[in-house]
């Protein structure tokens, strides 16, 4: 488990120093993160390094997890997807599900946080429950808030605007709220698994267990099997790519309890890439974490073609490894990304492929972009700088004032 | 170049280092043209317009020495009001020292450009539209205290980005103290008049950070003697 003061020779002890004084001003409040579960997706990975180290500046975090039933599951699936603006059909029964299963947690839940933080859309009607308590509320949405169906959105409005305030990642996510509305862009941990340096002997021995050659360039994509993240897009530009470069393509990810669709999605996509033996696809198990940095290292470059993005935070990890991306212009991307300087933002599959060519012929652009990537990721996206907006975030709640003298 | 010898004067009163740190929240208000952006600016609080000038410089300021803001980055890119943009982008921000005037020049800059050229209004597509947002600014001491110039030093290589940022461009600007912490203290309390308007004469919009802290580190080690002999009380 890593301690705060592990960061101080990749940040700098003047970051954990400023850290440890905000700290002190929150030591006897309860922070209560809730979200929908504990293993798979960015949340449970953000809260799984984030709450050991709220612990260990001292302040008392705490982390539970809401309980629900594979209908329920399915709902907030539907509700994920028309939240990223996916046309999705949502019933009646649906929202009966979803406040039914709300009540049980609320009834069965202990509420204990003296701030209570929700993650995402499924726990959010938690919030009835603020009526019977003094604590403060703040709901946290990961995902890309830029087109939300407008029933979902309205119906989960209805619950957003009982919180003190709520968070997004990025600012075309922000709604018309009667509620305060922070900005604080997630962040990735450079100390974990999936980000810590390797040997090239380790990268080695995960892509040969993977049965992955290293004989060609490597082009990868890290992500969930979801439409969302156009796994299809990224072969049909792969295969323009290959007319003119002999290359190999790696699709790799792994599935989250909370989305059912996964299973469905990874069938279509191995359908699609046929026999093609420079074709990998490969369904990772949950803590994949040394594959999927592995992956990342070996490759040539990376990409992110999602067709809408909570943050993207894959892109954070690739450029981190110095890496050269390419990655569509949505949600949170442009964010981590300024086109051409740390990385390059496409919008089509042709503009994808076109992107590819030229950072496998031009070696030396991609190193430079990837560079300026790692660069700009050491800055603005690790866990501390995420760590501190949290904590800036919690104290806020009690001030009014721009200006703030702690 | 260090003075050859001297003594080092101690301060009437010690330097303590202070930091900010930034919290960033929605106004909630956004823009789709430059008549929209004007009027918004006008009513929106002097925290919204601190942001918007500054915030780029704190993000990517680590890498680049280029001092574009939000309202400029917004009208070229977005708009493409290639001319307009570049105004607004010289606007010389060391020229102000309080936001009110800062504000009141981005608006008769953009008010010239619209009486000049009325209409159509260029509108920005779906999701380009200019959001507006403020900065939540919390300062705190840190434990960094100078008597000396030498000590003066030592702080400054060793303080955070954030508190370089805050004594040189917060105090001056958003606290409308009219000029940074660092020149003032040298010369009200040490009397170093040369260092203070070497200082003052630096522009901090144009160094990367760590370049700032780099320059700053020369010029007070040029007023440091070589030879210490002791401390002048």
């Amino acid at each position: 488990m890593s301690r705060i003061s592990d960061y101080e020779s990749i940040v700098g002890a003047d970051v954990i120093n400023e850290l440890k004084m905000v700290a002190r001003k929150l030591k006897n409040k309860v922070i209560q993160n809730i979200n929908s579960t504990s293993v798979g997706g960015g949340v449970a990975e953000i809260l799984g390094r984030m709450v050991p180290l709220l612990q260990d500046l001292g302040i008392d975090t705490r982390w539970d997890v809401v309980k629900g039933g594979e209908k329920y599951f399915q709902v907030t699936k539907k509700f994920h997807n028309a939240l990223h603006g996916r046309k999705t059909e949502i019933t009646s029964d649906d929202y009966e599900i979803f406040l039914e299963t709300t009540k049980t947690n609320i009834e069965q839940m202990e509420f204990y946080g003296d701030i209570i933080f929700v993650h995402d859309p499924q726990p959010v009607a938690l919030v009835e429950k603020r009526k019977y308590l003094k604590s403060r509320w703040v709901w946290r949405c990961h995902i890309d808030f830029t087109y939300p169906d407008p029933e979902v959105w309205k119906f989960l409005k209805s619950f957003v605007e009982q919180y003190d305030a709520c968070v997004f990642s990025a600012p075309s996510f922000s709604r018309p709220l009667p509620i305060r509305q922070f900005l604080i862009s997630p962040s990735i941990d450079p100390l974990s698994v999936k980000n810590r340096d390797l040997s090239e002997e380790e990268i080695n021995d995960v892509l040969k267990r993977l049965k992955i050659n290293r004989d060609k360039p490597i082009i990868t994509q890290i992500s969930r099997f979801d439409y969302l993240k156009d796994p299809f897009g990224v072969i049909e530009a792969f295969r323009q790519v290959k007319k003119y470069v002999d290359c190999r393509l790696v699709l790799a990810g792994g599935g989250a309890i909370d989305d059912p669709e996964g299973a469905k999605v990874f069938q279509e996509v191995v359908e699609k890439a046929g026999n093609d033996p420079d074709i990998n696809v490969l369904l990772l198990p949950p803590a994949s974490d040394l594959e999927i940095n592995a992956l990342q290292r070996a490759s040539t470059v990376i990409l992110q073609k999602s067709l809408r993005e909570g943050f993207g935070l894959t892109v954070a990890e690739a450029l981190w490894k110095a890496k050269p991306v390419v990655a569509s212009a949505v949600g949170g991307i442009p964010l981590q990304i300024t086109h051409k300087y740390s990385g390059l933002l496409s919008h089509t599959v042709q503009g994808t492929a076109y992107w590819i060519r030229q950072l496998l012929h031009s070696p030396g652009y991609a190193t430079r972009l990837g560079e300026n990537g790692k660069a700009h990721i050491k800055q603005n996206f690790l866990l501390t700088r995420h760590l501190r907006e949290y904590l800036l975030l919690f104290l806020s709640l009690e001030e009014k004032e721009d200006i703030i003298y702690l | 170049m260090h003075k050859k010898t001297g003594r080092l004067v101690k301060a009437r009163e010690p330097f303590h280092f202070y930091t900010r740190l930034n919290l960033i929240e929605f106004t909630g208000k956004k823009a789709t043209n430059l008549r929209e952006l004007v009027e918004i600016m006008k009513e929106v609080p002097g925290s919204v317009i601190y942001h918007h000038t500054h915030h780029y410089l704190q993000q990517h300021l680590y890498l680049s020495p280029e001092p574009p803001n939000d309202f400029a980055y917004w009208v070229t890119y977005i708009l493409r009001e290639d001319e307009l943009g570049e105004e607004i982008a010289s606007i010389d921000l060391c020229e102000f020292s309080t936001i009110r005037s800062l504000r009141e020049k981005i608006i008769e800059t953009i008010e010239q450009h619209l009486a000049q050229n009325p209409e159509p209004l260029r509108t920005a597509l779906p999701g380009g539209e200019f959001h507006f947002f403020k900065t939540i600014t919390f300062i705190l001491p840190t434990p960094y205290v100078a008597e000396n110039l030498l000590e003066f030093l030592e702080s400054i290589k060793k303080i955070s980005i954030h508190s370089i940022y805050f004594h040189m461009f917060e105090a001056k600007l958003r606290l409308e103290k009219g000029e940074n912490d660092f020149s003032r203290w040298v010369e009200d309390m040490l009397g170093e008049k040369e260092l203070a308007e070497e200082i003052t004469r630096l522009d901090p919009y144009t160094f990367t950070m760590e370049g700032l802290r780099g320059e700053l580190s020369r010029l007070i080690a040029k007023h440091i003697p070589g030879e210490i002999i002791e401390c002048q009380e």
